[in-house]
């Protein structure tokens, strides 16, 4: 077995599938000879050739329209876009095109595509590179939306998101591509789409969250340990469709429960996961559930970065308050 | 030959002038016989047209996009495709699509409100209309890139108007298909207005032919009112595209007759003699002179073929009326290729709901 970080992982994920499978293809800016900014589709080019592996012109909307272009012809186009932050220019394709092109044929014809993107914040990037737009993906009809947290995930992930019929999302937490080593077997192996994970068992409060805010989480639920608060930690995995199964039985079991997110808090995940919580698990509450998020501002650049995103401290904050109400 | 014509000196190709002269010379492969039946196509396709005006006035159809003075650009260029080839229309494409094999059943359908009516026979390669201006360009230079790749002597075609080539995606499209060389034509059919706003607030180009120069390839402009021009130029063009010579723009040179659609009254922003000065350039009408000087037409054969028009519209208005509405599930069913738990939910909720509310 190989110890790898999620860049490696995903590269080998991409990689194993294209051998596999000849109708897969990468297109995107950089992604040839660079091997992607963050080295995600490394070597790929050298070993499928430049027909395979397509650096693009500087344009999502034109990289993501004629993926779906591909993807409808019957080829299997992984597009990536270089940060979430240069997503809008393809807000269009997505939204109008690629989620709606099965029901509005009726299922003549599909686009089963991925779309790579690297996402959220605490790298110290510049501005437009550490935004967390999942929510308004969830909010789409017609695409499934996937945030892995590690390494090992990841590559079961971009497999199963490869090999599904439907358009997918694939968000990439930067702050997670090179902070974590785990043991990520040659070979394959999958991971479902829509199922999430309990990574940490716990009687008193379920926290839920994803991609690199689990870390922050982990370190939280450490801390209250030691005042005897055994916290249950869910990774959600996918966004979209939302596995709510785990996280209501977690509920049930503990009565409280703290979301956990990067993004803006108005219309977040975090809101959907509270209201099927209400519709669903209400009476086992024995607090209002909370939220610790980021703000409802622009992400700030790195000299305001920590104060923006969620932190162990915060998150150990929300845990208290639910704890004591 | 489309070469020969250099949109950026104002040149454009014209082969039947509008007094239904044709210059021999440049006469493409149509026979006299297939011209005849390609007029009867636009006679349907008139047809068509007022028959859908008629039942959106009378509430039995949504809004409608008429093709009216547009006939030859679409007729022409349809026929000089090939079955394979893949077509991605805008909305304004009845006479595309019904002759790339959209039956004429499904096109009412739609515009009736059910997509069912957007699901094409497994052997026709036409796809939904795009409602989003100018963004189908991209999907046409995608699969056209596929086809390439998976060696398939096959060209797609991205039909769009005037009013496109201001969005940026067709600049992407445009500029991809140059880049990978793929075998993509560009129809832009230039009827001078988008809804309200005229061609020269579109670009300060003096054609739109000419942008494909800027891309690196092929632009011409064609006498849009001209069937044997429009097929001779898209012909060439798919020639080119499954020979590997890459991408051509075709702007055909047209004019809609009527609204933009049945929402719109064009009399806000066109002057009545600007009408009829193109009337006088009708599609339908020229190619009429044309066979009358060969002997082909009579008025007997106008109203045989008139008749018979009526009577498919008709028919196909009827399949349409009679398809039942979908039922509701139609709505989730196709969101993805498994429903999800959560659609699943909804969906029997709704169904449920309805159950007790039929109580």
């Amino acid at each position: 077995m190989a110890k790898r970080n999620m860049v490696e992982a995903i590269n080998r994920g991409l990689m194993e599938e294209m051998e596999r499978d000849p109708s897969v293809m990468v297109l995107g800016e950089d992604v040839g000879k660079e091997g992607g900014v963050f080295r995600v589709t490394d070597g790929l080019q050298l070993r499928f050739g430049p027909e395979r592996v397509v650096d693009t012109p500087l344009a999502e909307s034109g990289i993501v329209g004629t993926a779906f272009g591909l993807a409808v012809k019957g080829l299997r186009p992984v597009a990536e876009i270089q940060f979430e932050g240069f997503l809008p220019p393809a807000m269009d394709q997505i939204m109008s095109h690629i989620s709606r092109i099965r029901t509005r044929s009726r299922g003549r014809f599909t686009c089963p595509l991925v779309i790579r993107s690297p996402w959220g914040g605490g790298i110290r990037a510049p501005e437009h590179h550490s935004d967390s737009p999942e929510a308004i993906f969830a909010h789409t009809p017609g695409l499934k939306v996937i945030i892995p947290s590690t390494p090992y995930d990841a590559k079961g992930l971009i497999v199963s998101a490869i090999r599904d019929p439907d358009p997918v999302l694939f968000f990439e937490p930067k702050r997670v591509y090179r902070a974590i080593r785990e043991e990520v077997p040659d070979g394959e192996y999958t991971i479902p789409i829509g199922k999430a994970k309990v990574i940490r068992e716990g009687k008193d409060v379920t926290v839920i969250s994803w991609g690199a805010m689990l870390r922050e989480v982990l370190r939280a639920a450490e801390m209250i340990d030691k005042e005897g608060i055994k916290a249950e930690v869910i990774d959600l995995r996918t966004i979209s469709p939302l596995d709510d199964t785990t996280f209501l039985e977690s509920v049930r079991k503990t009565g409280r429960a703290v979301i956990v997110h990067e993004a803006p808090r108005t219309c977040g995940l975090g809101a959907e996961i509270i209201a099927r919580i209400n519709e669903k698990a209400l009476l086992s509450l024995a607090a209002p559930v909370e939220r610790v998020t980021g703000f409802d501002t622009v992400v700030p650049l790195m000299k305001l970065e920590n104060h923006y995103l969620p932190s162990p401290e915060r998150i150990l904050g929300g845990i208290r308050k639910v704890m004591v109400f | 030959m489309i070469e020969k014509y250099d949109p950026l000196k104002g040149e454009m190709l014209q082969i039947l002038h509008p007094d239904g002269r044709l210059e021999e010379a440049l006469r493409p492969d149509l026979s006299d016989e297939t011209v005849r039946d390609l007029y009867q196509k636009i006679v349907l396709i008139r047809v068509v047209d007022q028959r859908a005006l008629a039942l959106q006035r009378q509430g039995r159809l949504g809004t409608y996009a008429p093709v009216h003075g547009q006939e030859a650009a679409q007729i022409g260029s349809a026929f000089a495709l090939g079955k394979g080839d893949w077509v991605f229309p805008s909305f304004r494409e009845t006479g595309v699509i019904y002759m790339k094999g959209v039956p004429l059943k499904d096109i009412y359908l739609y515009w009736m409100g059910n997509e069912a009516g957007q699901k094409v026979p497994e052997d026709v390669y036409v796809f939904p209309i795009s409602v989003p201006v100018g963004t189908h360009p991209l999907h046409a230079v995608g699969a056209a890139w596929a086809a390439k790749l998976q060696g398939e002597k096959i060209c797609t075609v991205a039909y769009f108007g005037d009013g496109a080539t201001s969005e940026g995606d067709f600049h992407e499209a445009m500029n991809l298909a140059g880049v990978f060389n793929t075998p993509t034509i560009f129809f832009c059919q230039n009827n001078h207005y988008a809804i309200s706003v005229p061609r020269k607030r579109q670009t300060a180009a003096k054609t739109l032919a000419q942008k494909a120069i800027a891309y690196g390839f092929m632009g011409v402009q064609v006498d849009g009112n001209d069937l044997f021009a429009v097929y001779a130029a898209t012909k060439e063009a798919r020639e080119r595209a499954i020979s590997g010579k890459g991408p051509t723009m075709i702007e055909a040179v047209t004019y809609r007759f009527g609204p933009h659609t049945t929402a719109d009254d064009p009399t806000k922003y066109r002057q009545d003699v600007e009408l009829e000065e193109w009337k006088s350039r009708d599609p339908m009408l020229r190619l009429q002179k044309y066979l009358k000087s060969k002997s082909l037409w009579s008025e007997d054969q106008e109203t045989k073929i008139k008749t018979e028009a009526e009577s498919i519209v008709s028919r196909a208005i009827q399949e349409a009326e009679d398809v039942p509405a979908p039922k509701p599930e139609e709505m989730f069913e196709f969101t993805f290729a498994v429903l999800t738990p959560n659609l699943k939910e909804q969906m029997e909720d709704y169904l449920a709901f309805m159950k007790e509310k039929e109580k």
